[in-house]
This record gives C-alpha cells, structure tokens and sequence, in this order.
C-alpha cells in the first residue's frame, strides 16, 4: 500500500494513465484510485473448481499442473474437429482449451490427453442447465470391492450380466497431465470470451496477432504415483515439519436404533436380534467438492431418515421383538469405504453387535419415483444369498450397495431397494449435474424460501410413499405387532423440508432449528456430498443431528446438564448421546428455544481397514487417498511475443555498452 | 512477462547509475556515505510529501475520480517542491559538514570540493527516486503476463524503465547545477531548476502518449547534461581532450 502510494506520488510517472484506466474497475477495489502494476496485468478468477488428484493402491487419477502453474494460449473450442488447431495447426502452442460441456466427451479428452505437449490445460464451462446425460463415473462403480469376484459369482462379476452405468465415461478415473478446472457461466467467463475473441482469432487464415490472451491454471498435486508411495512419504521424518502429501478419505458413519445400546460394551450379544436398515450419503464428481447426489444418495437416506421418524411412535408403543438399527454410510462411492469399516469393526469386536446379530439388511438405493412394483415383493421375499428377483424369470446380481460388504463377510438376508430393474436410471450418476432438477425438485416461483421449505413438492410425496412402505416392512421384519402395521406412516412434510434442505438451501429455519449452536456457520447453499478428507463433512452432521431429533426425545436438561449428563440418576452417556440444539425462535422473540435432546444415535469412523492394518496396496479395501496441494487458483493476463522481449534485451545491452564506455573513457 | 523483461528494463534503468557508482563512487567511502545521506533526504522528502496527499485522499471522497486525480497532481507538485527544499537543505548540512571534515582529515583541505559533493549528492537523489520509481513495476515484470488487458499500451514496462533512467540522470544533473547556483549565490538557477522538475513533471502526465513525453524529457535531459557539464568548469577544451584520451583533472562529471 505504502509502495503504491509512493510510487505514485515520485514522479507522477504514470499516475494519470492508471487513473484512466481504474474507471473500468474490473476486479479490483475502488478504494485507492492508484492501482498497482499487476491489477493492469493480471485478472483473478474466483468462480473456478479444479479437479483434483485422488490416488488407490494402483494407480492415480485426476489431473495435475506443474508447480508454477500451466500457461497456455486461450482457444475456445467450437467443436470437435477444431481441435486441430490446438493439436495440430495453431501456431502458438501450449494452448490452454476453452470447452462447452457438450463438448466435455471422452473423445475429446483423451485426444487432448494424448497430445499433452501443447495443451497446457482445459477449462470447462458448466451451464446451468443439465445436457441430457452425462455420468464420468465408470460403467461398473467399486467392480472389485463387492461381493461377486472371480471366486464368487464370476459371470455376475464385473458387470459381466448387467453394466450398472451405462452412460458412464470414465473420465473421473483418468489421469490427466493438466489441470482441467470448471468455471460457471457468469460475467468472468464472458470476459474471458471476450478477451478470446479479441486478441486470440485467427484473422482470414494467418496467425493471430501477439500480444495473445492467456491463461495459467495452479493446481499442483503433491502425491504421484498410488497410495502406498503416498503413504511412505508421509512417513518421512526429516524435518521438523514433516510434509504430508496425501490424507485417507474418510469421514464418520452415522447410526441410530430403536432401543439404545450401551456405547462402550462391545462384540456379539446374546440373543440380540437386529434387522439394519442402511442408505450412503456421499457422492462424488469429476470436480472436487461440486457434488450433489440428488438421485444418485440424497434420495435414498432422506426416505431412510422418513422412514425412522415415522417408526417412533410405534415403537415405543409397542416396541418390536427385534432392534432396529439405521446406518449411513459414508464413502461408499469410493469402493465403501464406510460399509467395510462397519464391516470390519463388527468382525473384530468393535462394533456394539457383531455379524452373528443380524438378521437381515434392508438398504435403499437410488430412489426416485414410487416403487410399488418391486416393494410388493418385500413382505414376501424373505431373500435368498443376496439375489433381488424383479421378475421370476430374471436373476440379477446386486446393485452397487453396501449390502454386498456384508455378504462378503458372511451369508445374511438381504434387500436393495432401488428405482432401476438393470442399469441405472440416473442418467447424471455421480456427476454435477445429478442436482434438484434431476428428481424434478420445482416450485412455483412466487414462493420465498420459508415458503418453499413447506411446499409439499411431487417428488416429495414419492419418497414419503416409499418411506411408509419401508417402516412398515422394518417394522414387520422386526416382529412387530402386526395389527399395527398400517397406522406407520411417513410424513410429507418432513421429507420436502429435508429435500430442500439437502438440495436447495441448507441454511434455512429447519435445519437451523436442530443443529448444534456451534454448527449453525457450517450451513449454506446445497451441501456438497463428496467424503473428503476433513472429518467433517456437513451432511454427517446434518444426518446425525436429523436422526436425533426424528427419533430421540426432548428433554429438560439444561445446556450444562446436557453436557454432563451422568450426574443425573436417570441419563447415562453410555446409552444415549445428549446433543444440545439450536431450537426454534418464538414469533415474539429474538432468543431461540434451545434445548437437549437425547438420542440413541452414535457416529463411528468411516476410514478405510486398509489404513488401519497399514496394507495400503490390499485388495480386499478401499484404499483411496486425496492428495494434497499449497494452493489453487486461476488467471488470465496477455502474453506478449518472445520477439519484443528480445528487442528488449538487446537494447539495453546496447545502452548499456555505450554508457559504460563513455564513463570509462 | 519473463525474465528477460525484467532484466532488460533493470539495465536500462538502473545501468548507468550503477556503473557510475562502481566507477566513480565506489571506491571513496566519504562518496559513498554522501550517496546514501542524499538518498535518505530524498526519502524524507517523499514520505512527507506523500503524508500530505495521503491524508488528503483519505479526508476526501474516494470515488469522486477527477477530485482524486487533481488530489494526485497537487500531491506531485508538493512532492517536486519539497524535493528541491530538500536539496537545499542538504546543501546547507553538506557545507556545514565540508568545514568539520576539512578538520579531521589528512591533507590540507576539505577532502571534497563541492563540486564533487554535488555530483554525488544528485547521484543519491537519482538513484533513491529511480528505485522507488521501478522496483514495484519490476517485480511484477517478472510473471508471465503483460500489461495491456485493460487497454494499456503493450511497451509500459520499457517506457517505465526508460522514464526512470532519464529521471536518475537528471536529478543528477540537478544537484550538480543546484549547488553550484547556491554556490554562486545565484539564485535564479535554483528557481530554473524547480521549473524544469516541474515541467518534466507535467510531461510525464502525458503517458501513455509515449512521444510526447519520453522524447521531450531525453531532450531536457541532454540539454541539463549540457548546462551541468559547463557549469562544473568543463569546456570545449576538455572534450576533444577526452577524444584523445588525455586525463583532465577538471573533469568530475560525466
């Protein structure tokens, strides 16, 4: 600031062209009318998402930039025989190629992919309006970590009867030797335009013009190679401050049950009978932390999350002979991450039950519309070793579930219920575009936000049909009383609020009402769904906080009594865990209504066996990595031609000689 | 844009100011540190001037451009008065100094003429004003982008560079005629002088028509290389005894 000013004020060298030029005030703050050099260079772009570089026990996936970042020319690409000029024709390569999501195809990519030397990076514009498919997830999602393999099932293995994602392109599990970021299509990106058509176009066939508009991309990635290579540099411990290049994914798996179990007693139970009703909450995208799993999770663990409130009353009017235990799992997309956990923990001891106690597994998948059909199957279809008879004649293996964890663990009765006979019918499955528009989330537009938190939408009214009809079917595996069967129902209202809650605004008077006082920063605009690496995403918290309030009580227990529960005869932080809420404000106050709720609702780590047992090439885990990075970011500036940077040099050679020789003489 | 601007422009800014201070500074540490107090008052007089106009802007409204604008033109005035203020308040600490040295040295006689002073103390000046002028301009010179997105002529950096020489040399210029005007007593030359920084001044406000400013300050320059050869005792003489590489002990300045 001081330097500017100073700057400035020497010499009056150039003060006035910097004011002139200040008045188009693109990026930069209007406070101090003398901009420094690099505003007139240099513009920022804030709008962009970088894909970044996840690793497993084999191979590395995701784009990478060099460390000083990559610089290209800008080309907007037109279509897809114009990417001659960036790979072939154009004179000024490395180009840095503006795409269209139309144009965001396998092909295309890995044309670029081959001839990486003169392409410097790809950024894609994402409109806001969906393209008619588009899934860069692989055709078979987590092929190996299921329960069919070449030992168990090989003609089911490998999508070798039904190709679960048919439209799926692959892309997010490419490696890529440059970055590729996305930008939104708002006013940056038509300056860039701009900027392109400009000083970047070709005039009648001749080369364009220097100086040329450019841009860098920074995205450098720290960890190369795979997982175990990732893992050992961790362990380097040279300095002081040891680097770390790559974390696990993973974040906590979330689960709730009708009668509380004692937290710290674990391993089989006797004659403990438990039915687990279980859904995933993440999701993914080519794109880092721009996933939205409107189909693909949301739908399935809101209908779960329904269903468990709408089995609270009855069961504690008449509770059924067998526990009811709800899980989420997160991970899952990243070959089930937390399914294998739970797995694993229940295996060794871990867990409050073990494998032995359950008795069967209910997972809802990808839900959309009403599922009558195959849901009439259910009171009857005790289930055999994992196959879902659609139609008699047909048998099919399992969808990607986290069932399959545990049937590969032992034999247990088990359903997935899903919206799809064979392949998916989510044509956006595990990409950006999977969003509210997919399941047809729309409101009238007159409504405002605390009006559209209450509207009962169309896709809402489906899944409340769904959640009834998966209570009812808990409630009668669980040997519940039979006659009371029909009076489960779920509530309309509560699944529109949690749909616009996990698709629209998470930050509105709802959520905001059963979170956590020092949680409430954490909601804003659509909770992204990606597992990350942070322990701490959002819809985990929103799901346990939602679970404890659907299915837990309010108590009176002031917010010091709520944190130390035990010296109270009748609360026991072993059974329950006591979580203190926000509340709802009064219409005549300003203060909200906080108060404690107790729930037998628990969190439990979703990391990966493999990192646990160190094998971090096994084949048996999930073994995905994020790597790490320093920064990320874009801009764009002109180049000028290496002929004017020569002339440059060479007179001030010249200068200098003269000067030199007219002092020395 | 790349290195090679960045190296180019600070030789054509700062190269001939840093071999006249290997070749003819250097080696006297009584130069030297003369150098450095002339930088220093230049420093002064800027952070003061600059004090001035930063409080003005802060007082005023910012976004009123044409009012900013005007505030950084009377700012600059201030600046260029203040800056000749300073001269010749290191002028008068200079002579008051001459008399303390002349005490304490060997020889007989003040170690410097003031003639010698004046080169060097303008020299200090030059150097201070040319670092604080370019230093920021180069440093962003150094990524991969130039300037022109916004409109700016694509030849900034080397105008800056070339601007920034001429302004090094003339300060230079001007110390030499200034102490040999107060010297003198004649005190017309250093109201010439004041006009002259003030008219370089308003020629820079001409950027980015590059002919109209750049040409016309060079040519100022030559002329003030001209006056301050003369008026440091040099002649004609001397000149075609610099040809035919004779050493003249009259000649200090360059």
């Amino acid at each position: 600031m001081c330097s500017n000013m100073v700057r400035c004020l020497g010499d009056g060298n150039t003060s006035l062209q910097k004011l002139a030029t200040s008045i188009v005030f693109f990026f930069c703050l209007s406070d101090v009318s003398c901009n420094s050099v690099e505003q007139k260079i240099y513009v920022e772009l804030n709008n962009t998402v970088p894909c970044v570089r996840l690793l497993n026990a084999t191979h590395q996936i995701g784009c990478q930039s060099s460390i000083s970042g990559d610089t290209g020319v800008i080309h907007v690409l037109e279509s897809e025989e114009d990417l001659e000029w960036p790979l072939s024709k154009g004179p000024n390569p490395p180009y840095m190629v503006l795409l269209e999501s139309s144009l965001f195809t396998r092909s295309i990519m890995m044309k670029m992919k081959n001839e990486s030397n003169r392409v410097a990076g790809v950024a894609v514009v994402v409109p806001n309006t969906s393209p008619p498919e588009f899934s860069p997830h692989t055709t078979c999602p987590n092929e190996n970590t299921g329960v069919y393999s070449d030992n168990y099932g090989p003609n089911l293995a490998h999508c070798n009867t039904t190709v679960w994602n048919p439209r799926g392109n692959g892309l997010s599990y490419e490696e890529f030797d440059f970055p590729v970021f996305s930008l939104k299509e708002d006013n940056e990106t038509e300056f860039i335009k701009q900027c392109y058509l400009d000083h970047n176009r070709a005039v009648n066939g001749s080369a364009p013009q220097y100086p040329l508009c450019a841009m860098q991309l920074f995205s450098h990635m720290h960890a190369v190679t795979n997982t175990p290579t990732c893992m050992r540099r961790n362990d380097i411990n040279f300095s002081i401050n040891p680097e770390m290049v790559c974390d696990p994914l993973g974040d906590y798996n979330v689960w709730g049950s009708i009668r509380p179990y004692n937290d710290t007693v674990f391993g089989h139970k006797e004659n403990e009978s438990v039915v687990i009703a279980a859904a995933r909450l993440d999701s993914r995208a080519f794109f880092w932390e721009v996933s939205t799993g409107a189909e693909g999770s949301v739908s399935g663990f809101v209908t779960l999350l329904a269903a468990a409130q709408a089995l609270r009353e009855v069961t504690h009017e008449a509770p059924p002979t067998r526990n009811i235990l709800f899980a989420f799992f997160q991970g899952e997309t990243f070959d089930y991450i937390g399914s294998s956990r739970m797995v694993y923990d229940m295996e060794n001891g871990k867990f409050v039950i073990d494998l032995d106690n359950i008795h069967s597994v209910l997972e809802i998948g990808q839900v959309r519309t009403c599922v009558k059909n195959l849901v009439n199957n259910l009171q009857s279809s005790t289930a055999g070793l994992g196959f879902l008879l659609v139609e008699p004649n047909v048998s099919q293996p399992l969808p990607p579930s986290s069932l399959q964890r545990f049937l590969r663990a032992q034999p247990i009765p088990g359903i997935v219920l899903a919206d799809h006979e064979s392949a998916f019918n989510n044509r956006y499955y595990e990409s950006f575009y999977d969003n509210a528009a997919n399941l047809n989330l729309t409101y009238p537009s007159d409504l405002s936000p605390e009006e559209q938190l209450e509207f009962v939408t169309h896709t809402a009214e489906s899944l409340t049909d769904v959640a009834t009809v998966v209570a009812r079917a808990l409630y009668k595996q669980a040997g519940g009383d039979e006659s009371r069967v029909n009076t489960i129902k779920a509530d309309p209202k509560i699944v529109t609020q949690m749909l616009y809650g996990f698709l629209v605004s998470s930050n509105n008077s709802w959520f905001q009402a059963v979170m956590a006082p020092e949680l409430k920063n954490i909601l804003s605009d659509p909770p992204e769904y990606y597992v990350g690496v942070a322990m701490s995403s959002t819809p985990t918290r929103l799901v346990q906080y939602l679970l404890a309030n659907l299915t837990g009580a309010a108590t009176n227990l002031t917010q010091s009594q709520c944190q130390k529960p035990d010296e109270l005869p009748n609360e026991s932080r072993q059974m329950y865990s006591y979580l203190w809420v926000q509340g709802i404000v009064p219409p005549n106050s300003t203060e909200r209504d906080s108060f404690c709720v107790r729930a037998s609702v628990r969190l439990t780590k979703a990391v990966s066996p493999a990192f646990e047992l160190g094998e971090y090439a096994s084949k048996d885990y999930s073994t995905w990595t994020e790597s790490r990075w320093k920064f990320i970011k874009a801009r764009i500036f002109l180049v000028a031609s290496r002929d004017l940077e020569v002339k440059l040099q060479s007179s001030s050679r010249i200068h200098i000689c003269l000067i030199n020789y007219s002092c020395v003489a | 844009m790349t290195a090679a601007v960045f190296f180019g422009c600070a030789f054509i800014a700062f190269g001939p100011a840093f071999s006249l201070f290997i070749f003819t500074i250097a080696k006297d540490p009584l130069r030297v540190i003369i150098l450095i107090a002339g930088a220093f008052f230049w420093l002064v007089s800027l952070l003061l001037s600059s004090l001035v106009w930063f409080i003005a802007t802060k007082a005023t409204n910012a976004q009123d451009l044409t009012l900013q604008k005007n505030l950084l033109i009377f700012g600059s005035i201030f600046s260029v008065i203040l800056q000749e203020v300073f001269r010749f308040g290191y002028y008068r600490l200079l002579r008051k100094a001459n008399e303390g040295l002349a005490a304490i040295s060997e020889e007989d006689g003040p170690p410097l003429s003031v003639r010698e002073m004046a080169y060097v103390a303008g020299l200090g000046f030059g150097i201070m004003s040319g670092a604080f002028s370019m230093i920021n301009t180069l440093s962003d010179s150094l990524g991969p982008g130039t300037v022109g997105m916004f409109g700016d002529s694509q030849y900034y950096f080397i105008t800056s560079a070339l601007m920034t020489l001429a302004l090094t040399m003339l300060h230079t210029f001007w110390g030499v005629v200034f102490f040999e005007g107060c010297e003198r007593k004649r005190w017309w030359v250093i109201a010439v002088v004041l006009c002259v920084h003030l008219m370089v001044f308003s020629l820079s406000l001409l950027n980015p028509f590059y002919v109209g400013s750049i040409l016309p300050v060079y040519a100022i320059m030559l002329l003030m290389a001209v006056w301050a050869f003369f008026s440091s005792g040099g002649s004609l003489h001397n000149i075609t005894l610099l040809w035919t590489c004779r050493k003249s002990n009259a000649e200090t300045s360059s």
